[in-house]
């Protein structure tokens, strides 16, 4: 069973390998750790720290894209619940009733995605386009425009504390993959959600209930979308409705899709979409190491995707087989020929 | 009724209420003036919004287009700041390019068979960073005949200013009328989007369409782009985030089917001015803030992705029941 998991994972791996060994290359303190304080520094850390809220939302998302859906909504969720906890923290509602008020709203968006989705039987990329259009004039609502600042050291905590010498962040985002990779994977959870994105109407046939299971999905990407939020507004201490989370939706899909997961629904791997958070977040740190202009990072971004692209494309893959088997075929009609 | 020309109607009826709602409230809003800068003010939107009728139509996406409209201001920007060129080599090289860059696209699509949004994704941030690495700031254009462009209007009665680009906005939405309602291409573009098996049974090429679909969409884009730095005088590869989604939201509030198939570019204009019209209302309201924008164009998509839902489920029982 570990070894099939390990097979599964193994490309990201390797490539995350191989991008860290490019980055010492350019950078040869990359993988150094010192211990200050009581807590360890270093790039690698700090890359650590920093995926937390991609490599968050990448858990949630891995779900969604497996049930054949995507979800665009999410960044501007994250506005919505950074902006709550930052309005209910500064209004002195105390740090758990803040907490549950910004998960809160993260379930809510999830539930209207979901219901859009489910029920009314929107395409999941047109559904979840209202709330990404709608979601940030929301979270400017309950900002009033400004940018929320709080001074709440608990909830600072959320995003710049350590915990036992790591980031609480990365703990954070650590406990979630596990625990969700846990939960879908010692239950029959995971497989009724890949049984819906490869083909929904028979799965319902088969007795799945896949409106109520695609409205779980999509909540418990709200789920993630609001600890996500939390991080991102814990961080900077303050609630930007404009910039929190802006573009993280597409990040997200890309850390699923380089995470190996088809955007076509079906099998899914919850520790490869994380290691794939892990691999934008080397790239983009790493870039900024070896001196270059950050400006390269979306070309970088672009051409990742393409490439992967070509790797998963239905089409691109029926022809290399096709061209496999013709070759072989002459090869055997060689053979034959000479005896 | 025809369920086909119905969101139309609804479009243009909310239109005209979203109009008299204004006029009632503000009567002042109903001068050539107001009209002059709604034109002028959406032009870009317009334009990008005509190439993103048809690629929706096809059934397929462009995410693409704000990060093409801000590599373009970029471009010519920087073009027009290093060499020696006139504006018009330059416009004419941009627009090769981003026709080019749009063609690339559709034969990924067509040649990966992979979902559009996310070719057109990669699209996004390739055209971003192709911006980013041309300049980071904020490049301002002097050149003397971008001021010719600038002040070039015609003053309607009631001293509106009718503007070059308000023009060029209009003048491509008959072009994309011609496009999509009269040619040969145009009708494959619908077949299309009805069904990509039905359309190659009736013998549409459909690389060839995807192919010409996005590049058209890229031309639109690139010309979006050349607008855009007229109106601000300038190319920043910061601007125009989110267009796309702007874009997307006119091509459905004007009634145009999200799967494909169904819609007329007509309605993308009236989508596009109701937006307008939002944005107008809020300016002259003065205690709404901007992002009630937002939020209205949001529930506005979300009443026609609705309707559009119902309407669809209508035809599919009249269908059965005709079957029956």
């Amino acid at each position: 069973m570990t070894g099939t998991a390990l097979k599964r994972i193994a490309p990201q791996l390797l490539a995350l390998a191989a991008l860290v060994g490019l980055v010492s290359l350019f950078y040869p303190g990359f993988l150094s750790v010192s211990v200050n304080d009581g807590r360890l520094v270093g790039p690698a850390i700090d890359v650590l720290k920093r995926s937390a809220p991609v490599a968050i939302l990448a858990v949630g998302m891995t779900l969604v894209i497996a049930t054949r859906g995507i979800d665009l909504s999410v960044g501007a969720t994250m506005a919505i619940c950074g902006a709550v906890a930052a309005y209910a923290v500064s209004a002195g509602t105390g740090l758990p009733v803040a907490l549950a008020l910004a998960i809160g709203a993260g379930l809510l968006a999830g539930l209207w995605n979901g219901v859009l989705v489910a029920l009314v039987g929107v395409q999941p990329f047109v559904a979840t386009l209202i709330l990404m259009t709608a979601g940030r004039g929301i979270a400017q609502l309950i900002t009033e425009g400004r940018i929320l600042t709080f001074t709440d050291p608990a909830f600072a905590f959320v995003g710049s504390g350590t915990l036992w010498g790591l980031p609480f962040p990365a703990w954070l985002w650590l406990a979630l993959a596990v625990l969700t990779a846990l939960v879908m994977r010692r239950t029959a959870l995971g497989m009724l959600v890949e049984s819906i994105g490869i083909n929904r109407r028979a799965s319902a046939l088969a007795g799945v209930n896949a409106v109520v299971l695609l409205i779980a999905v999509y909540m418990a990407m709200g789920f993630c979308a609001a600890l996500a939020g939390l991080v991102v507004t814990a961080d900077i201490r303050g609630a930007d409705a404009n910039n929190a989370g802006l573009w993280l939706e597409l990040d997200a899909i890309l850390a699923v899709v380089i995470g190996g997961n088809s955007l076509l629904g079906g099998r899914f791997s919850i520790a490869a979409s994380v290691i794939g958070a892990l691999i934008i977040q080397t790239i983009t740190i790493g870039i900024r190491l070896a001196g270059f202009p950050s400006e390269y990072n979306l070309v970088i971004k672009a051409v990742l995707v393409v490439v992967i692209l070509v790797l998963q494309s239905p089409r691109i893959a029926a022809e290399w087989r096709y061209w496999r088997d013709e070759a072989r075929r002459k090869r055997e009609a060689e053979g034959k020929g000479t005896p | 009724m025809n369920t086909r020309t119905l969101p139309l109607f609804v479009t243009i009826g909310i239109f005209l209420a979203g109009c008299l709602i204004c006029w009632v409230q503000f009567p002042n809003m109903a001068s050539t003036r107001v009209l002059g800068n709604l034109l002028t003010d959406n032009a870009y939107l317009g334009i990008v919004a005509v190439g993103m009728t048809l690629v929706i139509l096809s059934g397929g996406i462009d995410l693409s287009v704000g990060s093409v409209i801000a590599f373009s201001g970029v471009f010519i920007a920087v073009m027009l700041r290093d060499t020696g060129l006139h504006p018009l080599p330059v416009f004419a090289l941009l627009l090769g390019l981003t026709t080019a860059y749009g063609a690339c696209m559709g034969w990924l699509i067509d040649r990966l068979a992979m979902p559009a949004f996310i070719v057109t994704l990669a699209g996004m941030f390739l055209a971003r960073g192709a911006a980013y690495l041309l300049s980071i700031d904020s490049v301002p254009i002097a050149h003397p005949f971008y001021q010719t462009l600038q002040n070039a209007y015609w003053l309607m009665p009631g001293k509106g200013r009718l503007t070059l680009i308000g023009v060029l906005m209009l003048l491509t939405f008959v072009l994309g009328m011609i496009v999509a309602h009269r040619t040969r291409f145009g009708t494959s573009v619908y077949a299309l989007g009805g069904g990509e098996q039905t359309a190659r049974l009736m013998g549409v090429r459909q690389g060839r369409t995807t192919v010409l679909v996005y590049a058209f969409s890229g031309l639109m884009a690139g010309l979006s782009g050349i607008v855009f730095s007229i109106y601000t005088g300038s190319g920043y590869s910061l601007a125009t985030v989110g267009t796309e989604l702007t874009a997307i939201a006119a091509v459905v509030i004007g009634g145009t089917l999200l799967s494909g198939g169904a819609g007329y570019v007509f309605g993308t204009l009236v989508g596009v001015l109701t937006m307008g019209l939002i944005q107008t209302y809020i300016v002259f309201d003065g205690t709404l803030s901007s992002w009630w924008t937002k939020i209205v164009i949001g529930l506005l998509l979300l009443v026609f992705i609705l309707l559009q839902k119902g309407l669809l489920h209508l035809s599919e029982t009249r269908l059965a029941a005709r079957d029956a």
